[in-house]
C-alpha cells in the first residue's frame, strides 16, 4: 500500500556534525576488522545515548558482555535467537505505560539488534509479528551471511555459491545453492513505514538511515550489510573495501522504502564485474566462470527487479508523460490555426 | 566460593545486571596486536575517516588535530592504513 510518511522529526546528518559518541565501548571482544561491530556502533552512533536496546543471540552478543563485563553504555538486553522483535515489542508497550502514567518524559529509541540467523531464521516468526503488531521501534538485521558465532554455518541468508561449514564445496557440491532469502523486500511486504538497506562503507547513508528509521511512527527496519573478515576468508583490514564491492558491483543495492515507495539511495553509475567481488573471499574461491557468470546473472536480474519496483511505486513517471500529453494538443491548436 | 567465581551469587545484581556502564574497555585488547598504524603527520590531511571506519570505536580527534587510535585498544586490523584517502597510514612489525 502506498502511503506518505509524516519524516518532520529527521533530523539529517552531514559530514561536518558526524556524532561520535559512540554507545559501544572500545575493549570489545570482536575479532579484527569486524565490520558488524562497526555498523552496530554507527547505528548507536546516529541514535544517541536515549536509547534502549534489545539484542538477539549472535556475535554482536557474544562479544559485547562476557560477563561480569559490558561494552554498552545504554540499556541493553540479551534475548534469545527468536525473539529479540518480541522483547523490543515488550520495551515499546513498557515504555508506553511509563509515559502514560508520567513516570518518563523523553520517550527513548528502541533498537533490536539480530544477526542474519535470528532474523531471516530463528527469528523470523516474532519479527513478522511485532511488523504486524505496529510498535514503534527499529529493528536492525545485521547481515554477515551466516552463523558466524558458532563457526560458519549456513543459514538462508547465505549467498549463492559461498561454502560454509555445512555447505563446504567439493567435488558435487558447489557450496550454498540456494539463493539469499530477500529480507527486505519481505519486510517491506507487511506495510511497515521504512524499510532500508545500508552498508557501513557509505556510513553518512547508514547513519541518516537510522535516523529516518527511528524519526516515523510504527515499525521501521534496516537490513545492514556486515563484513566478516573471519567467516569470508579476507583480511581484516579488507572489510570496508569489499563492502564498497559490494554495492559497486549490485551485489548488495542500496535502497529505501518508505510507505511503499522505493529509492534507490546510492546509483551506480558503472557497476563492476561481479568477479571483482567474488574473487576477494575465500567462501568463493572455489567457483568457476560458468557459475559466476550465473551469479551475475542473478544480481543484474534483481537490480533489474528493484528498479521496476522504483519505476511502478513513484509517481515521477506519470509527471514525465504528462508534458508529453500536454504538447500534443498544443501542437493541433498551432494546425487549427 | 572458590577463587575463579566473580562473586558470591548474593552479591549479584537482580537479573545479573551489569551496573557499570561500558566496563569492557577494562580488558585492553592492544594485546591483541601484531601489526601497529603508523602516522605520516606530513601526508595526513586529518578528514578523520579512519576514526569513521575504526570497528574498534578507538581513534579520536587529539589537540593537535590529528586522529591517533589508543594503542590500548587497537587491535592493529589495519581497516585505517586501507581506507586512508591519502595512504598517510602504514601498518608496521609493532616490537614488544
Amino acid at each position: 500500500m502506498l502511503r506518505d510518511i509524516d519524516l518532520s522529526g529527521f533530523e539529517k546528518i552531514t559530514a561536518k556534525d558526524l556524532p561520535t559518541e559512540c554507545m559501544v565501548s572500545s575493549g570489545h571482544r570482536a575479532c579484527q576488522g569486524c565490520g558488524e561491530v562497526l555498523a552496530m556502533g554507527m547505528v548507536t552512533k546516529a541514535a544517541g545515548p536515549n536509547t534502549i536496546v534489545a539484542n538477539a543471540t549472535g556475535c554482536m552478543e557474544i562479544i559485547s558482555s562476557p560477563f561480569p563485563e559490558t561494552a554498552w553504555k545504554i540499556p541493553w538486553i540479551h534475548v534469545a535467537f527468536e525473539n529479540a522483535a518480541a522483547v523490543a515489542s515488550g520495551v515499546e508497550a513498557a515504555v508506553k505505560a511509563l509515559m502514560r502514567r508520567g513516570a518518563l518524559k523523553d520517550r527513548p529509541h528502541i533498537i533490536a539488534f539480530g544477526g542474519d540467523g535470528s532474523t531471516a531464521d530463528i527469528g523470523f516468526g516474532a519479527l513478522s509479528g511485532a511488523f504486524e503488531r505496529g510498535h514503534k521501534f527499529l529493528y536492525v538485521c545485521l547481515d554477515n551471511e551466516a552463523y558466524m558465532n558458532t563457526g560458519i554455518q549456513r543459514s538462508s541468508s547465505t549467498p549463492y555459491g559461498a561454502s560454509t561449514t555445512t555447505s563446504p564445496a567439493g567435488k558435487k557440491s558447489i557450496g550454498q545453492h540456494t539463493q539469499k532469502k530477500n529480507l527486505p523486500l519481505i519486510a517491506a511486504a507487511h506495510g511497515i513505514p521504512y524499510v532500508a538497506t545500508a552498508s557501513p562503507a557509505f556510513y553518512l547513508d547508514l547513519m541518516n538511515k537510522v535516523r529516518k528509521a527511528l524519526s516515523v511512527d510504527g515499525p521501521s527496519y534496516i537490513h545492514i550489510y556486515a563484513p566478516c573478515p573471519t567467516g569470508w576468508g579476507m583480511p581484516g583490514s579488507k572489510s570496508i573495501e569489499i563492502a564498497k564491492l559490494a554495492v559497486q558491483t549490485n551485489v548488495f543495492p542500496l535502497y529505501e522504502v518508505v510507505g511503499g515507495r522505493f529509492a534507490l539511495t546510492k546509483k551506480v553509475a558503472k557497476p563492476q564485474p561481479v568477479t571483482d567481488y567474488l574473487k576477494a573471499q575465500r567462501r568463493f574461491r572455489h567457483l568457476s566462470d560458468k557459475e559466476a557468470a550465473f551469479i551475475q546473472q542473478t544480481v543484474d536480474g534483481n537490480l533489474d527487479y528493484l528498479q521496476r519496483l522504483v519505476a511502478a511505486t513513484n509517481p515521477e513517471p506519470a509527471k514525465a508523460k504528462k508534458p508529453k500529453a500536454k504538447a500534443a494538443p498544443a501542437k493541433k491548436a498551432a494546425k487549427k490555426k | 566460593m572458590t577463587k575463579n567465581s566473580i562473586c558470591a551469587w548474593q552479591d549479584l545484581a537482580l537479573g545479573a545486571a551489569i551496573l557499570e556502564p561500558g566496563n569492557a574497555a577494562n580488558l585492553k585488547t592492544g594485546a591483541w596486536r601484531t601489526l601497529i598504524p603508523v602516522l605520516d603527520e606530513d601526508k595526513c590531511i586529518k578528514c578523520g575517516l579512519c576514526a569513521v571506519y575504526c570497528p574498534e570505536f578507538c581513534i579520536t580527534e587529539r589537540k593537535d588535530g590529528f586522529f591517533r587510535p589508543d594503542f590500548d585498544y587497537c587491535k592493529g586490523c589495519g581497516i585505517c592504513a586501507n581506507e586512508c584517502p591519502k595512504k598517510a597510514i602504514a601498518m608496521v612489525m609493532e616490537d614488544k
